[in-house]
């Protein structure tokens, strides 16, 4: 597909799916090339040790993030993806692996002095814990702070909501209470097939079984 | 500020315990919401340990519950002092889904735009640094001209700061030909001259120099380890701009330097920032020469809505207006991380499409995240003085920081 945007243009991906891959090959599960991203699937195992190899033979110099991404349908439901640079060959690669809430992956602070920092978010914001750290505290929630709040089944609202109370003279935590319901607009368009019954269709007959859609 | 145990250093045969100091949340030299636990010996820095979060939005949560062009104007919210700068990383990572091509016009308005920006930032981050080691008077000489670079967003897109004026396709609204020729009469008559002037109190003033040659020394290697970007990378002697390297929009048109120091401590960061300034009028100027004439933004009318004139004849570009701004536009599943060089350094923004119109997940990789956590590294050793005048040449920004 020839490229047509104007975002960033690092050197070409060309052969460096075949440069890198047998270098990993024990760890390797998946390697893959989309939109002008290259991304390797590892194993949770060899994370630690695939970047290493990655940092040291193949130039990837730096760590620039790490992101957590979180799949509540999958067996193992984060992902966590690390987004490499070369400065020397100009070029970004991105390596992620897959945990749950009680598989830790190993930590890369070894590697990367910024990476604490990195897995105390992915820590804090979706409890995906890393063996190794040796400072993962919360970093971004408030002192004191339960749960999650970038999982999928986090509400936006959360569950607690703080005000300055004028009588204790101090700022108090309360449950959250809503002035009006939460509203979630879904635009996604009917006749595209939505998957719950529209306002209003509960009235028609039910489609006789076997028919198709039109 | 509170001491743990009050004993003179002075005093023999006494112990003498490390204080530690709380610096913020509260501080007009934090830049913001920050709070520093600090250990001291006397006055020396023996550990930094920085929290932050304290101005946490959740915003790339709230973005998953947007369609994609409702998401664009949270990006002006995180780093307030350079908000074109950030939509650009985010308008770039949706065209690189949808593979969108962008017309000419709207790709050199953007980097006109951008580089007003980075002007824009740098004169407030300068101005903070200079007000943070001492010196009142330069920072209202070059606020002023920031309030020029405000009115200019403004005659584009309406509003000073929360601009959300570029957008998938291209960029909300042509400027007028007036504003163009402001803009190069800006440069030539009136920025330089303030600014020289501003500058010329500072860069060879023996107390600006006291307090940041030597401070804050992070070498090469490190600076690359601590994943450092934008001027802090430059500083330390790597020729590493974004803007160069992997070039996007028009970058890969203009002819600039990129300015590297030597010594890799304050003084060279904002040295660093002081020439690119000069390199980004550079750029301004070349956009001004060049730009041609045609549409601002993508005719792609799935993605961009039409214009309201064409609105009012024509019932399909009713339809695409009514589409586009209920159910927004579908980008392709699939992921990216597109990262820009904004002014405070790399600012990325990973995006994972599952095919709808909304977002995956957005997770947004703040310039100053790696900078501020290697704030102990940098001032270990330091007196406490010395730690505003690094935390000025770092140039951050909570509501970017925190997001």
């Amino acid at each position: 597909m020839a490229v047509l945007h104007s975002a960033p243009r690092f050197a070409s991906n060309e052969g460096v799916i075949e440069a890198i891959s047998p270098t990993i090959s024990v760890w390797l599960i998946e390697a893959t090339e989309a939109h002008g991203e290259v991304i390797f699937r590892v194993t949770r195992d060899g994370i630690a040790r695939v970047l290493e190899i990655l940092r040291d033979a193949h130039e990837y110099q730096q760590l620039m993030e790490i992101a957590g991404v979180d799949y509540p349908s999958r067996p193992e439901r984060f992902e966590v993806v690390y987004m490499l640079q070369s400065l020397t060959r100009n070029h970004r690669v991105m390596v992620k692996c897959s945990a749950s809430e009680d598989t830790p992956v190993p930590t890369v602070t070894t590697l990367w002095p910024n990476a604490g920092w990195l897995e105390r978010e992915v820590f804090d914001m979706f409890g995906v814990t890393f063996a190794g750290n040796p400072d993962l505290r919360r970093i971004l929630t408030d002192y004191g702070f339960e749960g999650h709040p970038f999982r999928k089944d986090f509400p936006m609202t959360g569950y607690t909501e703080l005000r300055y109370s004028e009588e204790e003279k101090r700022v108090v935590y309360e449950p959250v209470e809503l002035a009006q319901e939460m509203r979630s607009f879904d635009f996604l368009s009917p006749w595209e097939g939505a998957d719950y019954v529209l306002p209003g269709d509960e009235k028609a007959p039910a489609r006789p079984e076997g028919e198709a859609k039109k | 500020m509170t001491l743990t145990k009050e004993e003179s250093p002075t005093t023999e045969g006494e112990i003498v315990t490390n204080y530690t100091i709380n610096f913020g949340p509260q501080h007009p030299a934090a830049h913001g919401v920050l709070r520093m636990v600090m250990e001291l010996d006397g006055e020396v820095i023996e550990r930094i340990d920085p929290h932050v979060g304290l101005l946490h939005r959740g915003t790339e949560k709230l973005i998953e519950h947007k369609t994609y062009l409702q998401a664009l104007p949270y990006f002006d919210r995180l780093d307030y002092c350079s908000p074109l700068a950030m939509e650009h990383s985010y308008v770039l990572a949706i065209e690189k889904l949808l593979n969108l091509e962008v017309p000419l016009r709207a790709q050199y308005l953007r980097v006109l735009f951008a580089e007003l920006t980075r002007i824009c930032n740098h004169m407030l981050n300068m101005g903070a640094h200079i007000l943070d080691v001492g010196a009142f008077t330069p920072n209202l000489w070059i606020m002023d001209l920031r309030e020029d670079c405000l009115t200019f967003f403004e005659r584009a897109s309406g509003a000073r700061m929360h601009s959300a004026w570029f957008r998938p396709g291209g960029v909300h609204q042509d400027v007028p030909e007036k504003l163009l020729v402001d803009i190069g009469a800006w440069l030539d008559n009136r920025f330089f001259q303030l600014f020289e002037d501003a500058m010329s109190l500072v860069m060879d003033n023996r107390i600006f120099k006291q307090r940041n040659v030597d401070i804050g020394v992070v070498a090469r290697e490190d600076a690359i380890a601590w994943g450092f970007s934008g001027p802090m990378i430059r500083a330390a002697g790597i020729p590493w701009d974004l803007r160069k390297s992997q070039p996007y929009d028009v970058y890969d048109r203009m002819e600039f330097d990129v300015p590297v120091g030597t010594n890799s401590d304050c003084y060279d960061r904002f040295m660093v920032r002081v020439k690119e300034v000069y390199e980004s009028a550079k750029i301004i100027r070349q956009c001004l020469r060049d730009m041609p004439g045609g549409p601002i933004a993508s005719t792609d009318r799935k993605v961009v809505p039409p214009k309201r004139g064409e609105m009012k004849q024509s019932m399909e570009s009713l339809i695409h207006h009514f589409k586009l701004y209920t159910e927004g536009f579908h980008v392709p599943a699939g992921e990216v991380y597109v990262a820009t060089e904004s002014p405070k350094g790399e600012f990325g923004v990973y995006l994972v499409s599952d095919g709808t119109n909304k977002p995956y997940r957005c997770k947004i990789r703040p310039t100053a995240f790696s900078h501020l956590q290697a704030m102990e590294f940098m001032s270990k050793g330091h007196m406490l003085p010395d730690v505003t005048a690094i935390l000025g040449a770092i140039d951050v920004v909570f509501g970017e920081c925190d997001r």
